[in-house]
């Protein structure tokens, strides 16, 4: 049904969406084929234009902290390539094969979003394929640059339906040397949110701040980076036994983060946010709905696993928060969003007709 | 067209007291911070509240009349240079602090409230992280429009990481909103559009902030090198090592002479430059972290660390004030505000010291070091025939030789109308016509102020070609966003 295409270069691909939207045959970008059930199933005829093909890390320039990516190139490969001068890119998901491309075009995030946002934040420039044949840029590759449209951000999270991002500008950060998680935990839900709350409102300088919640009991975890990670971490110890969390502190830390990454995936993953104060009321949903729940207590982003999927589950949580779904089964009856203000749509729409005046970027 | 119908209906919708129309009265507005330019509008309008906003640009929209949006107008760009015949919309009222959130982290507030004021607001815990050096005065809604920055960014990052939702009146009166004091909210992220678009895709009425709590200790230091190359290196090293300060900023002797007449800070007035590191954090990361910076600037001339809050204070203030006190190297000053990949500060620094000697002129040299945001100060006497313009090729030329470094005409000031000149050296046609896509989804009709941001004027037309409904779309099954 679907023809996969995986073109040479960026030229080649912007000719093949051209030539796809010329003959009004939908198009979806295909990266690490990691979240292609996040949208709405690929329309009959459709086209799939891969980026694997695209892969080169086309510049690290470690002095400046900044890379140019095409956007095939494996999220790992690209953290692998880094590490070796000491840097990152400040963006972990949950995916083992996630391309960067895909990554920044779900503006799919990890706990590093804590401390150094999504990829709206890190991505500094782009370059842009659309379904009239146009290859375009925005943005450039320093790390500070006002000039013209951020035409990067309206991409990020597009899921593609504006057109290709066939190349990027990322911002780096220093690895750091050293870290520490202290963790807390307790099995009320108010209990917890306080002791995540404390963090969140602490001077702390926090490499990572997550809760989760799974079967009627709770962890906040409180990540420290740096030189001197330690006496932090045993200031956020006293911050959470203040509140009355059991407490522990974790030098070798990297599992704990590995498991919040991981319950960011499952048969029924929803992604929820509100204002942070309001987690008391999502843990108790959490619990009565089955979920685990994994998040960023500072930011109020959620992600609540269901084993067992089910539409009304999404409805409910719909009341009240923002819902979005990601990971489900393809026979199950959601939309993806929920609603959008009208008024915002309108808008949207607006954008999409201009930059995909065919309509086949779906 | 001063008393003409719109201007009867702009009288109508704020009160006679608040539309300017006076020729001595409007000279006021005729410029921003950069004084090289001047446009005298046919009226100004200051609205109260978003719905009068709402209602004036819709009026606008109706008489089919051009507008633009001000707020301090401490611009350095004329990115609120009024347009001739057109409206300047005055967002000076529009002042007020709606809400604040701390356990959240949010405050809501109107587009006429101060920088400094928000983070005044959510003192002394809180902070809202972007500091441009106009902070006393600059307005929020202005840090929008141009997604302003100022020294804390290297660490900290810019408006449009701390803005999480908009009420935005758009160039037809209507009015939307983005985001809100949540996060992530669905569809297209026109909120990061939006922030930076330089007032061309509409007026942003309420606006959330995110603010974070206050670094727990801050260490200051200022250091002094015979040259801006040695002070380059020491920056080098500093990133190098993994260390990401609050602020790395450099001044070269030029900016330190007039910063020091200014403050009396008790600079040397022969060091070839100045450079201040701030690192902020938790104490014992901060000492740790502090007592290595300090070592590497072991080639220093001098040192001097901020003892105190007053001793931190006066650094920054010498350091913010060497805009206004070039008046004491030269009559007029032109300032540029390009990007360099850092690594390249010393070959460029090297390029603009040689055209400043080609062209007789002198250029102060103010910095932000981590993030490559040069502030060149081109100086001269507007008195003096030619000198102006010889200044202005001057300011010219240094932007190419940042281009051409790899950086950008702008990090933080904005294109406005003074640079968009330079666009094209940055992006080429199709470029300049995807950021028209967006412009022209907001704004069809071009009247949110016209004449900025792109190089030359350009109009909508229709949307090219037809839209297709996917099949699942016209089912009912999904949508686009």
């Amino acid at each position: 049904m679907h023809v996969a295409e995986a073109p040479a270069t960026r030229e080649e691909l912007g000719a093949a969406l051209a030539a796809a939207a010329e003959a009004g045959t939908p198009v979806r970008f295909r990266g690490g084929a990691t979240k292609l059930g996040w949208a709405p199933p690929v329309p009959p005829g459709a086209v799939e234009l891969s980026t694997s093909s695209l892969a080169s890390i086309v510049e690290h320039n470690a002095g400046d902290l900044t890379a140019v990516l095409e956007p095939g190139v494996l999220l790992a490969d690209a953290q692998a390539s880094f590490a070796k001068a000491g840097q990152m890119l400040a963006l972990d998901p949950p995916d083992g094969g996630a391309t960067v491309g895909g990554v920044v075009a779900t503006a799919d995030t990890g706990p590093l979003r804590a401390r150094y946002g999504g990829p709206r934040d890190l991505v500094v420039g782009m370059r842009v394929a659309l379904s009239d044949g146009t290859l375009a840029k925005s943005g450039g590759k320093v790390i500070k640059n006002v000039a013209g449209y951020d035409i990067a951000k309206l991409f990020s999270g597009s899921f593609g339906t504006l057109g290709a991002i066939v190349e990027l500008s990322v911002r780096l950060h220093p690895l750091p040397p050293d870290t520490s998680t202290t963790t807390g935990s307790s099995t009320d839900a108010d209990e917890l949110a306080r002791g995540a709350a404390a963090l969140a409102g602490s001077a702390l300088e926090q490499h990572g701040l997550d809760v989760r919640w799974e079967s009627g009991r709770g962890t906040v975890l409180s990540r420290f980076a740096g030189a001197a990670p330690r006496p932090q971490a045993e200031a956020a110890e006293l911050l959470l036994r203040r509140e009355g969390l059991s407490t522990e502190i974790v030098d070798d830390d990297e599992a704990l983060w590995d498991k919040q990454r991981a319950a960011q995936r499952g048969p029924l993953v929803v992604k929820v946010s509100g204002l942070p104060t309001r987690l008391p009321d999502l843990l108790r949903t959490a619990g009565e709905l089955g979920a685990t729940l994994v998040g960023r207590a500072a930011l109020g982003v959620y992600w609540l696993r269901l084993e067992e999927p089910s539409a009304a589950a999404v409805e409910r949580l719909r009341h009240g928060w923002i819902a979005a779904v990601q990971d489900r089964p393809a026979d199950l009856d959601v939309d993806p969003w929920g609603e959008i203000d009208p008024a915002a749509q309108a808008l949207m729409q607006r954008v999409k007709e201009r930059f995909d005046p065919a309509g086949v970027c779906v | 067209m001063t008393d003409g119908p719109l201007v009867e209906r702009l009288r109508g919708i704020v009160g006679t007291e608040h539309v300017v129309t006076h020729r001595r009265q409007l000279a006021t507005y005729e410029s921003d911070g950069l004084l090289q330019y001047a446009v005298t509008p046919a009226a100004v309008v200051l609205p109260g509240t978003s719905d009068e906003v709402a209602a004036v640009v819709r009026a606008c929209h109706e008489a089919e009349t051009p507008w633009v949006a001000r707020g301090a107008g401490s611009g350095l760009s004329g990115g609120a240079l009024p347009v001739e015949d057109g409206i300047l919309i005055a967002l000076s009222r529009l002042r007020r602090i709606l809400e604040v959130d701390i356990p959240n982290g949010r405050v809501l507030v109107e587009p006429g409230v101060t920088n400094i004021a928000v983070s005044q607001a959510v003192a002394p815990t809180h902070f809202f992280p972007p500091d441009p050096s106009s902070q006393i005065v600059c307005t929020i809604g202005g840090n929008v429009a141009e997604n302003s920055g100022g020294a804390h960014c290297f660490k900290y990052g810019f408006t449009t990481n701390y803005v999480t939702g908009l009420e935005l009146v758009l160039p037809d009166g209507s009015e939307v909103t983005l985001g809100g004091p949540e996060l992530d909210h669905p569809g297209y992220d026109l909120l990061g559009a939006f922030v930076g678009s330089e007032g061309t895709l509409g007026i942003a009425t309420k606006i959330w902030l995110r603010v974070v709590p206050k670094p727990e200790a801050v260490r200051t230091l200022v250091a002094f090198f015979g040259s801006t190359v040695e002070a380059g290196e020491v920056v080098s090293r500093i990133v190098a090592e993994g260390i990401v300060p609050g602020a790395i900023e450099m001044m070269d002797n030029l900016s330190i002479r007039a910063a020091e007449g200014a403050t009396g800070a008790g600079y040397p007035v022969d060091a070839g430059a100045a450079l201040v590191v701030e690192l902020d954090g938790s104490e014992a990361e901060c000492a740790t972290r502090f007592e290595h910076v300090i070592e590497m600037c072991e080639g220093a001339d001098s040192v001097r660390v901020a003892k105190d809050e007053a001793e931190r204070e006066l650094i920054w203030r010498t350091r913010k004030a060497a805009f206004a006190a070039m008046g004491r190297i030269a009559p007029n000053y032109y300032v540029q505000d390009s990007v360099i990949p850092r690594t390249r500060l010393t070959e460029v620094l090297a390029k603009i010291d040689e055209l400043a000697q080609e062209h007789d002129l002198q250029v102060a040299n103010v910095f932000h070091a981590g993030d490559g945001n040069l502030h060149p100060l081109v100086c001269y006497d507007g008195a003096q025939p030619g000198e102006a313009e010889r200044a202005e090729e001057l300011a010219g030329l240094i932007v190419k030789v940042c281009v051409d470094a790899g950086g950008s005409i702008t990090g933080e000031h904005g294109v406005g109308v003074d640079k968009k000149r330079y666009m094209p050296s940055m992006f080429d046609e199709p470029d300049l016509a995807t950021f028209q896509r967006l412009r022209c989804a907001f704004d069809p009709d071009g009247r949110a102020n016209p004449g900025k941001v792109m190089p030359t004027p350009r109009l909508c037309g229709e949307v090219p070609g037809p839209y297709r409904r996917h099949p699942l779309e016209q089912a009912g099954v999904a949508e686009r966003f």
